[in-house]
C-alpha cells in the first residue's frame, strides 16, 4: 500500500490491519512515533492524520493510505522546529522525554483549533497522553507559550 | 534457570557477596586522582583526538565531551554532571555535550555503591567532587598547554565562557586539546569557591531537550535499528515462579513474519521481522504451565497472612527511650499499602548481539556492572567480553535498577539459543509489551504498618510502637549485605526511628518480612513510600487529639534544623489557604534532602479529591540545578500523587488482575496541581533530588482529606474510598 509521511511517498507491503504506529517504526524508521501502551491509553504514539491527532497504535495501516500521515519529525525541521518545539525547549520540559514527541504532537493539533486555550482546554484536551515523569505544569506553561508566539505571527 | 525467584535466589557468580566486593573493591575509596584522570590514549577512547580523560574529553573541533558514567532516565544526571564539569573548566554551555561511559566499575563506580549503577539519588552526591576535579584538571591541563605554546607565564592565561586567554592572545578549548593531551597530569588541584561558579546554581540548559524536543529519534533502546535486527517478544508464566510444562507453537509459527519460537525453561519467545509480527505471535502460542512452585497466593491471602503477623512481634530495629510522663490517650492504627508497578513509558526492552566469543546489550543500563555481569555468566563468556551501550533511559522509577538484570539475562538467554540454532550473530531486540510490564512484577512491595502511639495530658508524645510487614527488596539479592542489617531491610523501614528527622520519645519499630514469590523492587523513594506516609498521617492524628497546631506540634519533635527550616518555608510561602479549599502539609528527609509539601485540595461534588496547589519547601544541598531541582520535585509529587489516588497491583490466584493503562491508572494532566517550588539556598554538599519529592504529597493530601472530609485514609489508594 501507499503511505504519505511526513510528505515522502513510502510503498509498503504490510497487512491491511497493522497498526500505523508499528508500519511507522518498524518499517519506514520512524522512531519519533513511540510505543507506550498499545490500545490508545497513553498517547505516545500521536500522529496526524490530515491534520488531525490520532493514536497511531490504534489506527489500522489501510487506514492511513491516501492521507496525509505527519509524525514529529514532519511538525518542525530541526532547523524550523514547530512553535509548540520551540516552547518545549523553551520551558525545559522534557525529563525521560519518551512521551514528549506525542504531547507535542497532541499540543500541536489542540493549537490549530484552539489558538488561545484555557487551562481547561489544555487539561482536556492533554488528558489522553500520559507522562510518567510528571512534566505536566511544564506542558501547561509550553502550550500557553507556543499558543501566544503562534498568535504573533 | 531464569524464573521468577530470580529475583530472591537466581545464582549470580559475580555476584555472590565475595565476588561483589571484588567488584566494589578500589571503587569505594574516592577518587583517584591521577590514575582516574589520566589521558588515555586516543585508541583506548575509540580513535578520540584531543584530550580525552576518563570523564572529560576536549576535541580539536572544540566540542568538550563529558562522559557520565550514570543512566539519565530523566532525572538531569547527564545535565548535572555536564554542569560540574563545565563549571570548573569554564567551557561554554553551548560547546558541551555528553556521553554515556561504558561499562568500567574501576572507571566508573558509583562511589556510594560500590558498582556502577545509579540509584538512591545518589548521582550528584557521589560526583560531585569526582566530576568538579575532572573539570579542574582539563582546565589546568589547558592553562599548560596554552602557556607552552605562547611561551608565557601559566599564572597570566585565564579562561572563560570556552576562551583561553593571556591578555594578547587567545583560543579556543579545543585549540588547545593536542597540546594539553600531552601536559602532566597535576597532582592536584583546586576547585572554585561557591563566588566564583559561573554555572552551578543558576540552571544549565538540558543537554538533552533539543534532541527531545526533536522527537528523539535515535536515543532510547526502544528505537535501536541496525542491519539485520529482529524482534524478540516473550511469553512469560502468568504466575511468578510457573515453569513451562508444554508449548503448541504451531499457529504461531505458521504467521507472517515469524523466524522462530524459542523455548526457554519458564518461557517462550517468538522471534519474527517487527516487533507487531512478533506480539501477534506471541500471543497466539499456547502453553501449559506448572504452578507447582509457584507464588499461587492472591492478595486477599496475602493481606490476612501480613494482618496477622501484625499481632506477632517483629526483628526489633530501633527503640528509644520511652516518655516517663503517664499516657492519657492513644491512637491506633493499621495501614495498607499495595504493590505498585513503576510503568515508565519506555516499556522494558534490550537489544543484544553475540557472536559466541563477545556480546554487546544496548538498553538503558541503570547498573552496568550488573548487566555486565549477568549478561556474561549467562552467555559463557568473561564480563571482559561484553559491551554495555548505555542508552537514554525513557523512565524507570527504579524498574531498569535491577537487582538480578532479569531482562539482559532474558535477551542473553535468546541470543545464546539463536546462536545454537542458526549459527549467526543476527542483532535481537527483546521488548516488552505495555502488558508485559504491568503484569511482570518487580514491584513496590506491598506493606502494612500498625502504629500505636500515646500522649500524655500535655498533649505531648509518651510512645509510638510500629510495626511493619513487608518483603525485603534486598533480600536475597547482592546488595543484601549492605542493606540488610540483622534480619532488617533498610529498604522497609528508612524514614523511621533514627533514619528520620524526628526524634520521637518511647518511637519502637519491628518489623516482618514474610517470603512471598511476587518480585519486588525499589520504587521511586523506596520505603519512604510508605514509611512517610505512616508518620506524618500519625502526626496530624496526634496533632489534633492533643489539641496542637500541626506545624507547631511537628516542630516539638523535627530536631533536625534543615528539616525544621523547609517546613517554616513551605508554610511561609503556601500563605493562606485559598477560599474552599483544605490545607494538609507533611515533611519528610530523605536520601539526605528534606521536602516539606503544604497540599491545597478541593473535594469535588462528587466526592473525589482535587489537588489544587502544592507548596514545596526543599533543601537538597547545594543546589545545582534549580530548575532541574524544581522539575524533579514536580515531577516526583506527581509520581506519589498518582500512587496514592489510583494506583494499586492486586493478585487473584497468584494471577496480577492488572494489564495496561486502562485498569492501572496513572496520574493524567488533569489531576495535576499547580506546584511551587521553593529551594533553601544551602552551602551544604548536594544531597538528592530525584526521589525526595515523593515522600511527603500522599501525607500532605491525606491530611487535608481528613480535615476536609473526616476520612481517614490508612488503606490505600484514595480510589477504595471513593475519594478518587
Amino acid at each position: 500500500m501507499k503511505l504519505t509521511v511526513d510528505g515522502t511517498a513510502h510503498e509498503v507491503d504490510v497487512e491491511e490491519d497493522m497498526p500505523l504506529l508499528w508500519v511507522l517504526r518498524d518499517e519506514l524508521g520512524y522512531k519519533g512515533v513511540k510505543y507506550g501502551c498499545g490500545v490508545a491509553q497513553c498517547g505516545a504514539c500521536t500522529v496526524h492524520l490530515d491534520g488531525v491527532a490520532v493514536r497511531s497504535c490504534q489506527t489500522w495501516a489501510a487506514d492511513a493510505e491516501g492521507a496525509e500521515v505527519t509524525t514529529i519529525e514532519g511538525l518542525g525541521t530541526p532547523d524550523a522546529l514547530h512553535a509548540v518545539q520551540e516552547a518545549w525547549i523553551t520551558h525545559q520540559v522534557a525529563q525521560c522525554g519518551y512521551c514528549q514527541a506525542g504531547q507535542m504532537m497532541q499540543a500541536a493539533a489542540l493549537l490549530a483549533e484552539t489558538p488561545a486555550p484555557t487551562d481547561a482546554d489544555i487539561d482536556e484536551a492533554m488528558s489522553g497522553n500520559l507522562c510518567r515523569c510528571g512534566t505536566y505544569p511544564r506542558i501547561r506553561a509550553a502550550v500557553k507559550t507556543a499558543a501566544a508566539n503562534l498568535s504573533e505571527v | 534457570m531464569l524464573n521468577r525467584f530470580i529475583a530472591p535466589t537466581m545464582p549470580t557468580p559475580a555476584l555472590t557477596r565475595r565476588g561483589f566486593l571484588k567488584l566494589s573493591a578500589g571503587a569505594t575509596g574516592g577518587l583517584m586522582l591521577g590514575a582516574a584522570l589520566r589521558p588515555v590514549s586516543a585508541a583506548a577512547q575509540g580513535g578520540v583526538d584531543g584530550l580525552a580523560t576518563p570523564f572529560v574529553h576536549i576535541r580539536p573541533d572544540n566540542t568538550v565531551v563529558v562522559i557520565v558514567k550514570h543512566l539519565d532516565k530523566g532525572q538531569g544526571t547527564a545535565t548535572g554532571l555536564a554542569t560540574l564539569v563545565a563549571d570548573e573548566l569554564d567551557a561554554d554551555s553551548a560547546q558541551v555535550t555528553t556521553e554515556f561511559a561504558p561499562a568500567n566499575t574501576d572507571l566508573y563506580a558509583n562511589t556510594l555503591m560500590g558498582v556502577q549503577g545509579t540509584g538512591g539519588s545518589t548521582a550528584m552526591a557521589n560526583s560531585w567532587q569526582q566530576y568538579r576535579e575532572a573539570g579542574a584538571t582539563a582546565r589546568a591541563m589547558l592553562i599548560a598547554a596554552a602557556a607552552q605554546t605562547w611561551g608565557v607565564d601559566p599564572a597570566s592565561i585565564s579562561i572563560a565562557g570556552g576562551q583561553i586567554t593571556d591578555g594578547s592572545q587567545s583560543a579556543s578549548l579545543g585549540d588547545m586539546a593536542e597540546t594539553a593531551a600531552g601536559q602532566s597530569v597535576p597532582e592536584s588541584v583546586t576547585l572554585k569557591t561557591p563566588d566564583q561558579w559561573v554555572y552551578i546554581g543558576k540552571s544549565f540548559p538540558r543537554v538533552d531537550v533539543v534532541r527531545k524536543s526533536q522527537g528523539a529519534t535515535n536515543m532510547y533502546g526502544m528505537d535501536v535499528a541496525m542491519e539485520g535486527l529482529v524482534y524478540a517478544v516473550s511469553l512469560r508464566s502468568p504466575r511468578f515462579g510457573g515453569v513451562l510444562a508444554g508449548l503448541d507453537a504451531t499457529e504461531a509459527r505458521a504467521m507472517p513474519g515469524v523466524i522462530d519460537v524459542i523455548q526457554l525453561p519458564d518461557r517462550a519467545t517468538v522471534i519474527a521481522e517487527s516487533t507487531w509480527q512478533a506480539i501477534q505471535a506471541r500471543d497466539a502460542l499456547s502453553a501449559e504451565w506448572d504452578f507447582s512452585q509457584a507464588e499461587n497466593r492472591g492478595t486477599e491471602e496475602l493481606r490476612a497472612e501480613y494482618t496477622a503477623l501484625l499481632d506477632e512481634e517483629g526483628i526489633a530495629f530501633h527503640s528509644a527511650v520511652v516518655s516517663q510522663a503517664d499516657t492519657e490517650q492513644v491512637i491506633e492504627a493499621d495501614y495498607s499499602f499495595p504493590y505498585l508497578a513503576h510503568t515508565p513509558m519506555e516499556p522494558i526492552d534490550v537489544t543484544v548481539r553475540f557472536d559466541g566469543t563477545e556480546a554487546t546489550f544496548w538498553t538503558g543500563s541503570q547498573i552496568q556492572t550488573l548487566d555486565q555481569n549477568i549478561g556474561a555468566q549467562v552467555l559463557g563468556i568473561d564480563p571482559g567480553s561484553v559491551s554495555i551501550e548505555t542508552l537514554w533511559g525513557g523512565g524507570s522509577f527504579g524498574r531498569r535498577a535491577i537487582y538480578d538484570s532479569h531482562y539482559v539475562a532474558e535477551a542473553a538467554m535468546i541470543a545464546k539459543a539463536w546462536l545454537e540454532t542458526h549459527g549467526d550473530a543476527r542483532p535481537i531486540k527483546l521488548v516488552w509489551t505495555r502488558e508485559d510490564d504491568v503484569r511482570g512484577g518487580y514491584y513496590r512491595p506491598m506493606h502494612m504498618h500498625r502504629v500505636r502511639a500515646g500522649l500524655d495530658a500535655d498533649g505531648n508524645i509518651t510512645s509510638w510502637e510500629q510495626r511493619v510487614v513487608g518483603q525485603g527488596i534486598a533480600i536475597g539479592t547482592a546488595f543484601e549485605q549492605f542493606m540488610v542489617r540483622d534480619g532488617v531491610d533498610a529498604s522497609s523501614v528508612e524514614g523511621l526511628g533514627e533514619h528520620s528527622a524526628y526524634t520521637i520519645p518511647g518511637w519502637s519499630v519491628d518489623i516482618h518480612h514474610p517470603e512471598v514469590g511476587v518480585p519486588v523492587l525499589w520504587w521511586r523513594s523506596v520505603g519512604h513510600t510508605h514509611t512517610a506516609y505512616v508518620v506524618e498521617t500519625m502526626m496530624d492524628e496526634l496533632a489534633e487529639a492533643a489539641g496542637a497546631d500541626p506545624v507547631e506540634f511537628r516542630l516539638r519533635y523535627l530536631t533536625d534544623p534543615r528539616a525544621r527550616g523547609v517546613l517554616e518555608l513551605a508554610i511561609d510561602k503556601a500563605g493562606t489557604v485559598p477560599d474552599g479549599l483544605t490545607r494538609g502539609i507533611a515533611v519528610h528527609k530523605s536520601f539526605g534532602s528534606y521536602v516539606a509539601e503544604v497540599a491545597d485540595v478541593r473535594i469535588r461534588e462528587d466526592g473525589t479529591v482535587k489537588v489544587e496547589r502544592v507548596t514545596c519547601g526543599v533543601d537538597c544541598g547545594v543546589p545545582i540545578n534549580p530548575s532541574n531541582i524544581e522539575a524533579q520535585v514536580q515531577g516526583g509529587l506527581g509520581y506519589g500523587l498518582s500512587a496514592i489516588l489510583r494506583e494499586e497491583i492486586t493478585l487473584t490466584e497468584g494471577e496480577v488482575n492488572q494489564s495496561n493503562f486502562y485498569d492501572y491508572t496513572p496520574l493524567r494532566i488533569s489531576d495535576m496541581p499547580q506546584v511551587d517550588v521553593h529551594i533553601v539556598q544551602s552551602t551544604e554538599a548536594p544531597t538528592g533530588i530525584g526521589e525526595p519529592g515523593t515522600p511527603p504529597i500522599g501525607p500532605a493530601v491525606a491530611n487535608a482529606v481528613r480535615r476536609a472530609t473526616g476520612t481517614i485514609v490508612r488503606e490505600l489508594p484514595f480510589s477504595l474510598h471513593g475519594l478518587a
